[in-house]
């Protein structure tokens, strides 16, 4: 048996997708699926805003530090209570927006385009 | 017999703690081994930090011995475990400045201008202290106090005067059910017909609601605050198909959104900061750059830096041990087992292991 070199393993498991930060610049990025990560901690690890301004409630869908507006058709996982009740409280919400953390990085998220919310 | 002005009373304690977080409440109880007594400001009205204002009822899984413990119990411990070193409390006030004494002390003063002095300052502050947050409305900041509230701090105030208040969370049901019974008029504005509240309170704005007491617009969200140096009205926006501005004449405009951390004015206590936390020096004794101030739990950073509640605990634990040899300079000090030595409370409290029993077989 022979083991393949460690980044020929990665490309199988990642997925690109694209964020544009609060200040507009857009990251293309490579997530891995095998993480068990989701959208805001891949922001968070690929240290795309400030820490601390991300994920601040650490992914309970309880502070919507990382929304996003979904600009891809992406087939997201189906809005949970908690996710809707949260985006009825935050601000800057459009038709488009969900919470980072409640988006896993799946195979199916492969081309996924999003763009950060404001901070509030 | 004087009063003397307030200015200069004075809470003096060995360790000043900044924030009364799982980590900030568990410093209580290791100083206390230490014979070293603590006292806690916290921007929140409850210890606590996180645990208790953002997530009471979620479970976490990761506090060593406790498979599933609720975040909220997790302060209950914690508060129970560290009682008996009677801790004090300066709550609801953020730490504001801090100024170092010529004997080496600190006094440090919060927003509502009360006193704190201690030769050690822990600053367990998470991710900061706790502020309102403020909708975007572009004129709101101008009508601040002045009409605005992000907190309800005085109910009287608004005896008698028409009260809108804005948001779908606990707080904006119970206010509104609270002031129902004290304001001339009370509005609930709420972006959405669902409630996120406790049913409890649901049911009740809903009673409220159809006995004529409080109005109810939903979906809708406040857009605007008309007013010349105080707020005369606000203006929402219906969220149905037909989108349409309204302009509704109150006193006050209440918006309840919950609250989200802010590093504040730590920010500018000449500490060494990186990435929204506190610089310190990686596993010895979590000092930071300025020698009696020490930072302890999320708020720090060093190399390796994992945000857990356990790994606050473990700091905290080194943290006391650096601040005692600062308070005792010279003095020797050896790790004592509590099971080995019990516990003395500073109530005169003793908690200690039974004896064991001697006793002859025949």
């Amino acid at each position: 048996m022979r083991f393949l070199p460690s980044q020929e393993l990665k490309m199988e498991q990642d997925i690109n997708i694209t964020i544009t930060d609060r200040e507009g610049k857009v990251h293309k990025i490579e997530a891995p699926t095998d993480m068990a990560m989701n959208l805001m901690e891949v922001v968070r690890s690929f240290e795309i805003e400030p820490e601390g301004t991300v994920g601040v409630c650490g992914g309970m869908a309880m502070c919507a530090s990382c929304q996003c507006y979904v600009l891809s058709d992406t087939v997201l996982p189906e809005m949970q209570d908690d996710e809707e009740a949260m985006l009825s409280e935050a601000f800057y919400v459009k038709d488009n927006s969900r919470l980072g953390c409640q988006i896993q990085m799946t195979p199916e998220m492969e081309g996924l385009i999003v763009e950060l919310a404001p901070e509030s | 017999m004087r009063f003397l002005p307030s200015q200069e009373y004075m809470i003096k304690t060995d360790i000043l703690i900044i924030g009364a977080g799982p980590t900030g409440l568990f410093t209580v109880f290791e100083a206390g081994l230490l014979k070293l007594k603590c006292h806690l400001i916290d921007a929140l009205p409850q210890p606590g930090g996180q645990c208790s204002e953002i997530y009471p009822k979620k479970p976490i899984y990761d506090i060593p011995a406790y498979p599933e413990i609720l975040a909220g119990d997790l302060t209950e411990k914690l508060i129970e475990q560290s009682k008996q070193f009677e801790p004090g409390f300066t709550l609801g006030e953020r730490a504001e400045t801090i100024d170092k004494q010529e004997d080496g002390s600190f006094i440090v003063t919060t927003n509502k201008g009360t006193k704190h002095q201690a030769p050690i300052v822990a600053i367990a502050g998470g991710l900061g202290s706790f502020e309102p947050r403020k909708p975007p409305i572009h004129n709101i900041t101008d009508f601040e106090d002045k009409g605005v509230e992000y907190i309800i701090k005085e109910p009287e105030l608004y005896r008698n005067k028409n009260v809108v208040i804005a948001g779908g969370g606990d707080s904006a049901l119970d206010w509104s059910i609270f002031l129902s019974d004290v304001a001339s008029s009370v509005t609930l504005i709420h972006r959405r017909n669902e409630f996120r509240g406790a049913l409890d309170s649901v049911e009740k704005v809903q009673k409220l609601k159809n006995e004529g007491k409080i109005k109810l617009i939903t979906p809708a969200e406040v857009v605007g605050i008309v007013g010349d140096d105080k707020v005369d009205a606000i203006v929402y926006k219906t969220a149905d198909h037909i989108q349409k501005k309204v302009t509704l004449e109150t006193d006050h405009f209440i918006p309840l959104f919950g609250l989200s951390p802010k590093l504040g004015p730590i920010a500018n206590w000449g500490l060494e900061i990186e990435k929204n936390a506190i610089i310190v020096n990686n596993a010895l004794d979590y000092q930071t750059n300025i020698p009696g101030i020490f930072a302890i739990g999320d708020v720090n950073t060093y190399p390796g830096k994992l945000k857990l509640i356990l790994c606050g605990f473990h700091e905290a634990t080194l943290m006391c041990q650096a601040a005692y040899k600062i308070i005792n300079p010279g003095k020797r000090l050896v790790l004592k087992y509590t099971t080995v030595s019990g516990i003395d409370g500073f109530d005169g409290s003793r908690k200690e292991a039974p004896k064991a029993v001697i006793k002859k077989i025949e």
